[in-house]
């Protein structure tokens, strides 16, 4: 009874402990840890003790052009991706902002790439991008074109492993934006109408900034997962041919768990969560200016 | 006739929609009823006599049924903490308005997830607990936690506070109107919550790579070293990207209403 009451006077406090205890345990800490780890020259290869050296793991990881080339790449993949996707969704979105038989069933169907589980996904498309027996270089034999090495060429490698992403979260951004159109008011279209706006003009001048706060919501998600991804790309190249695929999170995910070097690692972890951090803070302003 | 051409038109549009979609997911499931020689083929063949040695593979030589259950009893363990953790943590973010609360919670969201990684593979180490269920299920929990936070804060938001005052009224302590009175109400979001959490774990791939091993190998990473043997069986693999995709979908087509208002939600909530 006691402590019935106890939990009823401080539910504020007492509510919400739990999940607090259990955020500053599993996030809170341990990211404090990455900051002491990359404060140290810790290696695990050397079974020596880390010892505490300053900045130096930063400078070693800003020296490494291995870590520039993984940052261009990472931002290269994201800018490819989400820029296909946003415009092939709201595309997509517009098509299906209508009432028609068999909409439930289309939705439905959209959702199914992005609950497929990414890694048995990339190991699946490793067989459609296979040169010999995979289905991309059958279509492209089919209309003329010569087959290509999707997976072990340098140069096909990242658009390769962009489109996998395409495919799989262009259905995010067009439910995103039909969802935004669904909750649109009509008024401003009839008088539009009224004025004789035409189909374009109404598109570009009402529909366009009425969605895009939608839109820029799901660009922001999906932004932020595509600057992380890391399922798609270990399962299909390793980051390979020769590192032509590795972006930050592989990059680090190697320096961690292949080379044990952890001062490195934790340091180029600090980078990547900068980038994401900064990079969701200036899509929120934007957000916010557009007022939402 | 002029509509019934605009008709069609607009049917051509949406299967050109709908077919890339769903055909990549379709090739995988007649792959995984072909033969070595029938997937080997090239041009690729769309006509074959099925066959069930894949799944049998799968089961029998693979020990996926194991994996399979690893994989059920992370994600049911890890959804159901979340949901514990975060149902009351949301409904006090949302009824004492603790934002700075909320967007602790939401960092994880946006946390790469080796940033995380490396500090627990260490603290695991040193504490025994690398392939152990506790580790592996509390890392799905970082994943469950947010989400279950996200929806919940913003469906706790809209039950009228009114409600929450006659109960109280009435003597009812804070936790009883929480249990009795607020959660029924906000129902569909708790699945919506749940649904997503348990397909977010058992997706999950980075986190169980590192900390699970032998005994408590999930599904996505036995698919994983399916593929490291030098040829490949395809069909074999590809069986198992069933096995693993299935439920996922299967899920989801049942909860379908609540999976796609928890992955919009952001979108009209602004």
């Amino acid at each position: 009874m006691l402590d019935g009451k106890l939990l009823d006077r401080h539910a504020r406090i007492l509510f919400p402990l739990p999940a607090v205890v259990f955020t500053l345990a599993l996030l809170v800490f341990p990211v404090a840890y990455t900051v002491w780890v990359s404060l140290t020259n810790w290696n695990l290869t050397t079974g020596l003790p880390p010892r505490f050296v300053g900045l130096k793991s930063y400078a070693a990881v800003v020296q490494d052009p291995r870590f520039w080339s993984a940052f261009v790449r990472t931002l290269y993949f994201t800018g490819m991706a989400v820029a296909a996707e946003t415009v092939l969704g709201v595309i997509w979105a517009l098509v299906l902002n209508r009432n028609f038989a068999g909409k439930g069933i289309v939705k439905t169907l959209l959702l199914l790439p992005l609950v497929a589980t990414p890694v048995a996904i990339g190991i699946s498309w490793t067989l459609f991008y296979e040169p010999t027996i995979g289905l991309a270089n059958w279509g492209l034999r089919a209309i003329g074109l010569q087959g290509l090495n999707w997976l072990t060429d340098r140069g096909v490698v990242l658009p390769a492993l962009a489109l996998i992403d395409l495919w799989q979260w262009t259905p995010l951004i067009a439910l995103i934006t039909l969802a935004g159109l669904a909750g649109l008011s009509l008024e401003p279209y009839e008088s539009a109408r009224v004025d004789g706006a035409n189909g374009w003009q109404i598109f570009w001048h009402i529909t366009l900034p009425m969605v895009a706060p939608a839109v820029l919501t799901g660009v922001l998600l999906r932004s932020i997962d595509a600057l992380k991804t890391f399922d798609i790309i270990y399962s299909t190249t390793l980051g390979g041919p020769s590192f032509a695929s590795e972006t930050l999170n592989i990059y680090s995910y190697n320096l961690s768990f292949n080379y044990f070097r952890l001062g490195q690692a934790a340091a180029s972890l600090i980078f990547l969560f900068a980038l994401v951090l900064s990079f969701s803070a200036v899509v929120s302003r934007l957000r916010r200016r557009l007022g939402v | 006739m002029k509509t019934i051409a605009r008709k069609l038109l607009f049917a051509l549009l949406v299967l050109l929609i709908v077919l890339p979609v769903i055909f990549p997911l379709l090739w995988i499931l007649m792959s995984s009823f072909k033969t070595q020689v029938d997937i080997t083929a090239s041009p690729p063949r769309w006509l074959f006599e099925p066959t069930l040695r894949n799944f049998e593979k799968v089961f029998r030589e693979q020990n996926f049924l194991k994996f399979f259950m690893n994989s059920t009893i992370v994600g049911v363990t890890a959804t159901l903490l979340s949901l514990a953790l975060g149902l009351p943590a949301a409904w006090s973010i949302a009824r004492f308005k603790q934002t700075k609360l909320n967007l602790l919670i939401l960092v994880a969201r946006i946390m790469p997830g080796i940033a995380l990684l490396l500090p627990w593979f260490l603290i695991f180490s040193r504490l025994g607990l690398i392939d152990s269920y506790a580790a592996l299920i509390m890392s799905h929990i970082v994943i469950g936690l947010p989400l279950v936070v996200w929806i919940m804060s913003s469906f706790f938001e809209q039950v009228p506070l009114e409600i929450e005052e006659s109960a109280r009224v009435d003597g009812a302590t804070r936790q009883r109107t929480f249990v009795e009175i607020v959660l029924p109400i906000s129902s569909p979001g708790v699945v919506t919550a749940t649904t997503l959490s348990f397909l977010f774990s058992w997706n999950n791939f980075m986190f169980s790579q590192v900390l699970s091993m032998e005994r408590t190998r999930t599904l996505p990473i036995a698919i994983y070293n399916f593929v490291s043997y030098a040829e490949i069986d395809w069909g074999a693999v590809m069986a198992a990207a069933v096995v693993i995709i299935a439920p996922a979908i299967v899920l989801t087509m049942f909860f379908q209403k609540y999976v796609i208002r928890g992955l919009t939600m952001g979108a009209v909530k602004g």
